[in-house]
């Protein structure tokens, strides 16, 4: 396992929300804006890869039958701390994702990666897998919140990015506004848009994974990979 | 609180404040037993059961321990190991005592325990400042609104599999399309005041 393979697994062929089709409902419910995707997908990172790197150095001393409740409680140990965190030192993140902090503890991805890769693996793969899946789940959130928030209202960087300030961290940042946001397809900032944004990313996924199998299976190597966003 | 309140407190859940279609929250049991009416109702029965317990439960276990103790802060741990004990004891009980609802729920009752909707609603309890009846109404009523939501997806998930669309919406894409076409129509009940 290099980290090479890793992170092109994490993030493209074995991506957590795209691929393993896990960790859906925070996905559509906070991509509103750039500030919610990337804390949110920072916060899964860290959580995931602090679970991990746990869950694998006490991998040998856990009964089997009891796993998952042990698995949980070191959860939501993590989810905690950095709910406290976010709290304290960003309260502006901590109000706009709300309840879906410490909803994290349910989030399929990490009981998922805990069950399915840290079980079998040592320490170091573990760390550097929570790492790239991590990464492979902010990428995602951050797409959608682009797309949602640049076709939903005209703007870009919401929360995180201001006109006037530069770069902030307390979620005031109007963002850049690239266009009128009476022209903007509101509908795409509603729940709805959630859905419909995901599912036309799932759809473009499939495409461009259909797409480069077909040609790997052409050319009959197996270097280069095709990379579609969107 | 007054009856008014506990009457919109349950409409609200059922068709305003849909659990689903607005909040997104279980999501991922919507969308992976969705795919037949009788399994979308066995596993919606399942949630409006565990989330009407785990509601009263979990408000008693922070009324009375967590509060006065001083550890609301670690009500996200609390809240998640009563959840998954309850659905355990809940399995047992129906296994013994009504073995014909328990075989009916079957795999759906043990995988409620990661269902977010019902962390969520025991969280939302608390957030909300809901008294005891209030949070039950709560619980009761926004698994009532999950399962008219399952209910309504799968029949017309049942409809898509004899119709035409691209190849790369095959699967998961088509679902979460018209997982949004049907959350529009929900959106009509949106701004919708009682009282």
């Amino acid at each position: 396992m290099n980290f090479k393979r890793q992170l092109k697994e994490g993030v493209i062929t074995n991506n957590p929300i795209l691929v393993q089709q896990l960790g859906m409902c925070a996905t559509m419910a906070i991509t509103t804006s750039l500030f919610n995707g990337v804390g949110m997908g920072l916060s899964v990172l860290i959580i995931l890869t602090c679970c991990n790197v746990v869950v694998s150095a006490v991998r040998r001393f856990i009964p089997d039958q009891i796993r998952l409740a042990i698995f949980v409680v070191i959860i939501a140990g993590f989810v905690t701390i950095v709910d406290l965190l976010l709290q304290a030192y960003i309260p502006a993140l901590s109000e706009s994702l709300g309840v879906f902090i410490p909803l994290i503890v349910v989030n399929c991805i990490i009981i998922g990666r805990a069950e399915a890769f840290c079980q079998k693996n040592p320490v170091g793969p573990s760390f550097v897998d929570g790492i790239t899946q991590g990464l492979g789940y902010t990428v995602v959130l951050i797409v959608m919140c682009v797309i949602r928030e640049f076709l939903g209202s005209g703007r870009f960087g919401g929360g995180l990015i201001d006109a006037v300030k530069g770069f902030t961290l307390d979620g005031t940042g109007s963002g850049i506004q690239l266009f009128n946001a009476e022209y903007g397809a509101s509908i795409l900032t509603l729940p709805v848009g959630g859905f419909l944004t995901l599912g036309f990313i799932f759809a473009a996924m499939q495409a461009a994974l259909k797409k480069a199998a077909k040609n790997k299976a052409e050319r009959g190597d197996d270097e280069e990979e095709e990379e579609e966003d969107e | 609180m007054s009856v008014t309140e506990y009457i919109s407190i349950a409409i609200g859940a059922i068709l305003i404040n849909n659990f689903i279609f607005s909040q997104f929250l279980g999501c991922c049991p919507f969308l992976g037993c969705s795919s037949k009416v009788e399994t979308a109702s066995g596993m919606g029965l399942a949630v409006v059961f565990v989330m009407g317990l785990a509601s009263a439960i979990c408000y008693v276990v922070n009324e009375f321990i967590l509060v006065p103790l001083g550890l609301a802060f670690l009500k996200t741990l609390a809240f998640i190991l009563v959840i998954a004990a309850l659905v355990q004891f809940v399995e047992m009980f129906l296994k013994k005592a009504v073995p014909s609802l328990y075989s009916a729920l079957g795999i759906y009752l043990p995988l409620i325990t990661t269902n977010c909707a019902v962390l969520g609603v025991v969280l939302l309890n608390v957030q909300n400042g809901y008294d005891f009846l209030g949070s039950v109404i709560y619980g009761i009523t926004g698994g009532i609104g999950f399962l008219v939501a399952i209910v309504l997806f799968a029949s017309v998930r049942e409809r898509i599999q004899f119709s035409d669309y691209p190849e790369c919406f095959e699967g998961f894409p088509i679902c979460l399309i018209s997982a949004g076409l049907v959350a529009l129509a929900f959106m009509g009940f949106s701004g919708m005041k009682i009282f």
